[in-house]
């Protein structure tokens, strides 16, 4: 608890615009709603107009720290209050990498995605190694994840907490479905 | 004198300064235990391994426990900035980190307020943060594996997850990407790219590329980049130049993943345990200058 009260003391003036995302909603009750769970949490945000490279939602978004977006996302779904948009406060016209790459080992399958990638026995749907990344919950996740089976396995993107463990998430959720097809 | 800044995934491991042995896969520092793994700790692993043939050389980490909250990062850099007169190292590799420009940056003021700044090597995500700040090139050496070349290489890029899709590809265009890298100020004066093929690079270009032997299973195991890491780190602490230490860190890494002739299943301990053997063999190689 008191780690966690460190980190979340970090005061958002104290973030350069290339750590800040932006959370784009629907209207401005569910900004107003978010603001309020985010704010009940410690997270350092702040609720503003939206940049002109936003085309959709409402008139207020709520600028966040980036590398936190899986935590704050996994938050609000969970209070039913999910944004429609998560964008950089850099250039919000970025998209999270949508890119898989696959490399067959012959009994093994790797994934990747971003800089995050995770290998798997085919006959076994054994996880057998997490590779790639650099924030800290990589090598967390992957002592989680490696030995475990795809079915076993917790997923990253409900236990991970920065973008690398999202990625991570991505390469798990796209081999869930190449495993549903062995 | 080398020295090591990273995490370990454990919340409950607290901030450890001091120095850093193995014994047999396990490291200590100020009597904690660490399990020598993914991450940091392959790190060090690889770095204690190197200097075994090198000589010995002490290693100080700088560690904190950080399973991605950034508490523990913070931690560590906290105690940088305030305990400066400490930082006397000739080489100081930065690795498994929250990213975090405004910590970054205290960083950078106190290392430049010292008399002698060490060599700077960053990696994993002090060197997301390090591209971020736009002080890239402050650095000596970054090594990023393909996925984080691309994100050095896309100048709007916040984080490798928002890599721009047209930049994202294989290792077939990395001279490209190292080169619009350098364009936009987002690499440090020398480059390890590691990959299928490995880089080594500077502003001028690629100076040199390792391809062989070639040990397919080692881009799937979780640690490899941070064994390479580790070696770099101990061949440039013993003063040689970059560029030559990022050239036999590369063989050598390679080297040790063939000896221990791996699948995609094998855990990067046994390339650790590999890397005393390669480097030796290595070193013995007339063409190595």
């Amino acid at each position: 608890m008191f780690k966690l009260k460190l980190f979340k003391e970090k005061k958002q003036d104290t973030f350069s615009r290339a750590e800040l995302g932006i959370l784009v909603f629907e209207n401005t009750s569910e900004v107003i709603a978010a603001q309020r769970i985010l704010l009940a949490n410690d997270w350092e945000i702040r609720v503003m107009g939206p940049p002109p490279e936003i085309q959709s939602g409402c008139d207020l978004v709520i600028e966040f720290p980036l590398i936190q977006e899986l935590n704050i996302l996994r938050l609000l779904e969970k209070s039913g209050i999910g944004p429609i948009e998560t964008v950089p406060v850099t250039d919000p016209l970025l998209q999270p990498v949508d890119l898989f790459h696959i490399k067959d080992f012959g009994q093994f399958l790797m994934i990747r995605a971003a800089n995050m990638k995770i290998t798997v026995g085919k006959s076994t749907q054994l996880i057998v190694n997490v590779s790639g990344g650099g924030c800290p919950d990589v090598p967390y996740l992957a002592f989680k994840l490696v030995g475990k089976t795809m079915a076993q396995a917790p997923n990253p993107l409900e236990i991970g907490h920065t973008l690398c463990g999202y990625a991570l998430g991505l390469a798990f959720k796209e081999m869930q479905k190449k495993c549903s097809q062995w | 004198m080398l020295a090591v800044v990273g995490t370990v995934p454990d919340p409950d491991f607290p901030l450890t300064v001091g120095r850093v042995d193995m014994v047999e896969n396990r490291l200590t520092i100020n009597g904690k235990h660490v399990l020598v793994n993914r991450g940091t700790p392959a790190l060090l692993g690889a770095m204690i391994n190197t200097l075994k043939v090198l000589g010995p050389k002490d290693i100080t980490g700088f560690i904190a426990g950080d399973i991605g909250r950034g508490d523990g990062s913070r931690e560590v850099y906290q105690y940088l900035v305030e305990n400066k007169s400490q930082i006397g190292f000739h080489t100081l590799v930065f690795h498994y980190l929250q990213p975090d420009v405004d910590w970054h940056n205290r960083i950078m003021f106190m290392l430049d307020d010292l008399k002698k700044k060490p060599v700077l090597i960053a990696d994993a995500g002090f060197m997301y943060a390090a591209k971020m700040s736009g002080q890239a090139q402050s650095y000596d050496l970054f090594t990023p594996d393909a996925g984080e070349l691309a994100f050095l290489a896309d100048e709007v890029a916040p984080h490798p997850f928002y890599t721009r899709g047209f930049i994202l590809h294989d290792d077939n265009r990395v001279p490209d990407l190292i080169g619009r890298a350098y364009r936009h100020g987002n690499a440090a004066k020398n480059l390890l790219v590691k990959g299928a093929t490995d880089f080594i690079a500077d502003k001028s270009g690629i100076v040199f590329s390792v391809n062989s032997p070639v040990v397919e299973a080692m881009e799937a195991m979780g640690g490899t980049g941070d064994t390479i890491t580790g070696i770099v780190t101990a061949l440039a602490g013993t003063g040689m130049k970059i560029s030559k230490a990022a050239k036999i860190a590369a063989k050598v890494n390679r080297l040790a993943g063939f000896f221990a002739k791996p699948t995609p299943a094998t855990q990067v301990g046994e390339i650790i345990r590999h890397i005393p053997q390669a480097l030796e063999n290595v070193l013995k190689e007339s063409y190595v200058q």
